[in-house]
């Protein structure tokens, strides 16, 4: 085990990022020219830093295995984005983000990253407008704010319930922009098999063209992978389908070191599961609490009388509804931060109180937004003693104007309207704090290898506070990357072009090849989905919501027999010289199903409960926190940086201390 | 509920296509089409056939990835959604449901299901963007009040997800309604002004290149359109075209 070199700068946390740009080398505008680099990934992260890396005059080369950059799950982010403008004059500041940012994340992220995040927040908002994100305004034409779970503030920019579409499709203009001019080459419908590395450096890509089939190889000076999360390692979540780990484990397996995999963000507001040929959750906006109030009726046979039919959520009375998270949590309610939301979710259904027949659901309640902006409506339009319909009608329409695709999106899915009944929520795998380890540079355990966006670590910590995932992957691509990235690349103004036609390059493409080769000649007899979806149920019951030593254990071992089960009876049918689909999540569930055993591995170690990750035997005993997680920061304020070595199991655990020198560590209390 | 599938298989971009029948029974009404889809392949894959290729992703309508042609309409029977949200409890037990790629001559086949729709790409780098650097340096975002109304316009017309619904509902294969959106967002936008006359230009040409037909008010786009994009667009990017037309630089 050794010590990790985080490489963040001295001085003073407000000073080290603009005393970092002013000391770092830069490349002259001639010499990017000759300069290439690959971007793995085109969502938010990825995009933004395509689009910028091409501004700057470097040759961009971007890999999507969508068919165009649009298509990234980055579109799929409804709520909003934040940063630290204070427009609302509510005592927001760059300080007071980095704070929220590190408590949430239970004070295991990097201060100085957070830091930097919350500083570079504010210029994202300015970029996006100047790009044309048409952001929600008020009257008087300025910028609109909401608030998000286990924040004071209302710090968070939306665009309806679309603001990573917008924010997505502004990063896709930029690009398209650079695509244009001939600086950015796009390769859509492609994916990344492997990471070429040449005297240790990343120097190039083996991408399989996802229409012929067609093994390519592509070089450049450096690498810079965006290939979001790993949640679909639990089969069902609410990531897109294609949705996968495949660049980040195979970099993983080059030499990057892999950090905090245990620390998953369950999502609470998701749209329970309804049998077992579903393919994926479907998360609604966490802005859907600040006017929606959860429960679970008070009483069992209120439960089971709702389970049969007998009577309807809005029949029950006031007094026999259990508003358990205004309960626990009096100070931020319905707005607690999501692993707090989801776990209470969690124990009010283990105790037998869900909603649904599954009894895995919980209610989502808008009556009373609904009668409080239908009386304000009444007020504001001069309407004296409005009847009760009135006041819901335009309380509705008020309700329509915040959360109406939402509302739609839920009643196409449940077949329930939610304007006239409570919905139904339970949690849902969603993102992934954990990620390939990076530096300050946001360079990888290997030279000339970066990572941004979800598929890193580094500023989440151990659980993510709500609209922060948009700022971070934008962060990360428009404003941090361009920079570090030059002060490695100004060593390589002298490189020329990468040469492909190495053994290095034969190397790699060699085992692509191979690998192929194996799953097109395996005489299986189950599909690919058969495997995922047992993994996926493994990591649900033994590495979800609440862990315990045992359990993990056992997930540990189960994982490493259907991965071994899977090597022997995998089927995939068709050829690999053409679109094959069964052959491309044959490959991603090949490393899902090493990542879960490592994700374990991580889970066990990791004796305390912090974020997203609780272990049941890490939980306060007495006193007001009592049943709340506890956190240890005398044995566990690091990040766990594992090394490849073969099989999971032997993978070489790195730490990474984190001191936190400008906050204070505290019990996380939302009380 | 049981059902016939009558689905469109085409090998490659050169091969010779036809429809093919399947049975897929125990399908339950609060499936989505495309799990549905799912347990056809499935069976097709244990039984060592080659699983039907269709274009998925985000499976909660916003991706814009999906796009089939279900019983002659694209993303099928019901209205505003796209198919990954169309649901089972939309057809009946014994119903006989066909399946086809969106038709288009800019939208190739590239295998069964799936089409190019990389003519889209090219109509938007024609100038679908505001040339402003991703350096941060710009102005504050408050400094230029723009009234709500035109800002929720804008984001109205912002909203299509690009998937292609439009062209393959359309007699002539028209994108108009795709460019109209696009063309409109920016409109709105005092940001767009710049080079609001370049930029309906070159997209339209850039549309016409791409061999995608003209706009006759039949109106079906706008039917089928699962984000609900108004026809106006096109109206508000006609206006733009013949106001671009006019100036002179």
């Amino acid at each position: 085990m050794s010590v990790l070199d985080s490489k963040v700068p001295k001085g003073p946390i407000k000073d080290k990022w603009t005393t970092y740009k002013d000391k770092i080398d830069l490349v002259n505008p001639a010499n990017k020219r000759h300069i290439d680099v690959i971007v793995v990934g085109t969502g938010l992260a990825g995009g933004s830093a395509a689009a910028t890396l091409a501004e700057l005059g470097y040759n961009v080369k971007a890999f999507a295995y969508q068919d165009s950059p649009r298509r990234a799950h980055s579109i799929a982010a409804q709520g909003g984005i934040n940063a630290a403008k204070n427009y609302m004059g509510d005592g927001d500041s760059t300080y007071r983000l980095f704070y929220d940012t590190v408590k949430g994340g239970d004070y295991r992220s990097r201060e100085a990253n957070v830091y930097r995040l919350a500083e570079v927040s504010a210029n994202i908002i300015d970029q996006c407008v100047a790009q044309g994100v048409p952001f929600a305004r008020d009257y008087g034409g300025l910028l609109d704010n909401r608030s998000f779970g286990g924040v004071l503030v209302s710090r968070t920019f939306y665009a309806k319930g679309q603001t990573g579409q917008q924010l997505l499709l502004g990063a896709y203009s930029a690009m398209n922009r650079q695509i244009a001019r001939g600086k950015i080459e796009m390769y859509n419908r492609h994916e990344m098999l492997d990471v070429v590395k040449v005297d240790g450096k990343a120097r190039g890509i083996i991408a399989r063209n996802l229409i012929t089939g067609e093994i390519e190889r592509h070089s450049a000076h450096a690498v810079v992978v965006a290939s979001g999360g790993y949640g679909n390692v639990y089969f069902l979540s609410t990531n897109a389908m294609g949705s996968n780990a495949t660049a980040a484990w195979k970099i993983h397996k080059k030499g990057a070191f892999f950090a905090n995999p245990c620390y998953t963000q369950i999502h609470p507001t998701c749209i329970p599961r309804s049998g077992d040929y579903q393919s994926k959750l479907t998360l609604m906006s966490e802005s859907l609490r600040n006017d929606g109030r959860i429960w679970v009726p008070k009483n069992m046979d209120d439960v089971l009388a709702i389970r049969e039919g007998k009577i309807k959520p809005i029949e029950l009375k006031e007094e026999g509804r259990d508003y358990y998270l205004e309960r626990r949590y009096p100070a931020f309610g319905n707005l607690v931060p999501r692993d707090v939301a989801s776990r209470a979710a969690k124990e009010r259904c283990d105790a037998g109180y869900g909603v649904n027949a599954t009894g895995e659901a919980v209610y989502l309640d808008f009556a009373s937004a609904i009668e409080r902006y239908g009386k304000e409506q009444a007020k504001i339009q001069g309407i004296s003693n409005p009847s009760k319909e009135k006041v819901t009608e335009m309380g509705e329409a008020v309700v329509e104007a915040k959360y109406g695709n939402l509302f739609q999106m839920y009643e196409k899915i449940v077949d329930e309207n939610p304007y006239k009944t409570p919905m139904m929520i339970y949690p849902a795998t969603h993102y992934t704090m954990g990620g390939v380890w990076v530096d300050y540079n946001l360079m990888t355990t290997v030279d000339g290898l970066y990572c941004i966006g979800e598929a890193n670590f580094s500023d989440h910590g151990a659980n993510r506070l709500g609209a922060s995932a948009l700022m971070q992957g934008l962060a990360d691509g428009y404003f941090v990357l361009p920079y570090t990235i030059g002060d490695y690349l100004s060593d390589d103004i002298r490189t020329g072009p990468i040469a492909t036609d190495t053994k290095e390059f034969d190397e790699a493409e060699k085992e692509v090849k191979d690998k192929i080769d194996f799953f097109m000649g395996n005489n299986g007899t189950k599909s690919v989905d058969h495997f995922h979806k047992r993994l996926g149920k493994v990591m649900w019951d033994k590495v979800g919501m609440a862990r315990n030593e045992k359990e993990l254990k056992e997930a540990m071992s189960e994982i490493k027999a259907i991965r071994e089960e899977f090597w022997k009876e995998v089927k995939v049918p068709g050829s690999a010289n053409e679109m094959n689909l069964e052959l491309e999540k044959a490959g991603r569930v090949a490393d899902f199903l090493e990542l879960g055993e490592l994700f374990a591995k991580d889970a066990l170690i990791r004796e305390e409960s912090c974020g997203g990750h609780f272990r049941e035997e890490s939980v306060e005993l007495e006193g007001q926190q009592k049943g709340e997680a506890k956190r240890n920061d005398s044995d566990f304020a690091f990040v766990s940086a594992w090394e490849y070595k073969g099989e999971p199991a032997d993978a070489i655990l790195h730490k990474e201390q984190l001191e936190f020198k400008d906050i204070e560590l505290k019990q996380r209390s939302y009380k | 509920m049981k059902l016939t599938l009558k689905i469109w298989r085409q090998k490659g971009a050169q091969d010779k296509g036809k429809i093919v029948d399947y049975k897929v029974s125990d399908i339950s009404e609060h499936m989505s089409f495309l799990e549905m889809m799912d347990v056809l392949n499935e069976q097709l894959v244990n039984s060592g056939e080659e699983p039907v290729a269709f274009d998925h992703d985000c499976r909660e309508g916003i991706c814009g990835m999906c796009s089939m042609h279900i019983n002659g309409e694209a993303h099928g029977p019901d209205r505003g959604v796209t198919t990954c949200q169309l649901h089972m409890r939309m057809f009946k037990d014994g119903d006989t449901i066909t399946i086809e790629p969106f038709r288009a001559k800019a939208f190739p086949v590239i295998k069964d299901l799936v089409v190019d729709r990389t003519s889209f790409e090219r109509i938007q780098q024609a100038g679908g963007y505001i040339s402003v650097n991703t350096s941060g340096n710009t102005q504050d975002a408050n400094a230029l009040p723009i009234s709500k109304h035109a800002a929720d316009e804008a984001m109205d017309a912002a909203a299509c997800i690009g998937c292609g619904a439009c062209v393959a509902s359309c007699k002539n294969s028209s994108a108009m309604l795709f460019v109209g959106a696009k063309v409109s967002q920016y409109a709105l936008l005092p940001q767009g002004q710049v080079e609001a006359a370049d930029r309906v230009k070159n997209m339209v040409a850039q549309m016409d290149l791409e061999g995608f037909g003209n706009c006759t008010n039949t109106g079906a786009c706008e039917v089928e359109c699962p984000k609900g994009i108004s026809l106006e667009n096109i109206a508000r990017m006609n206006r733009e075209l013949v106001k671009a037309s006019l100036i002179k630089f």
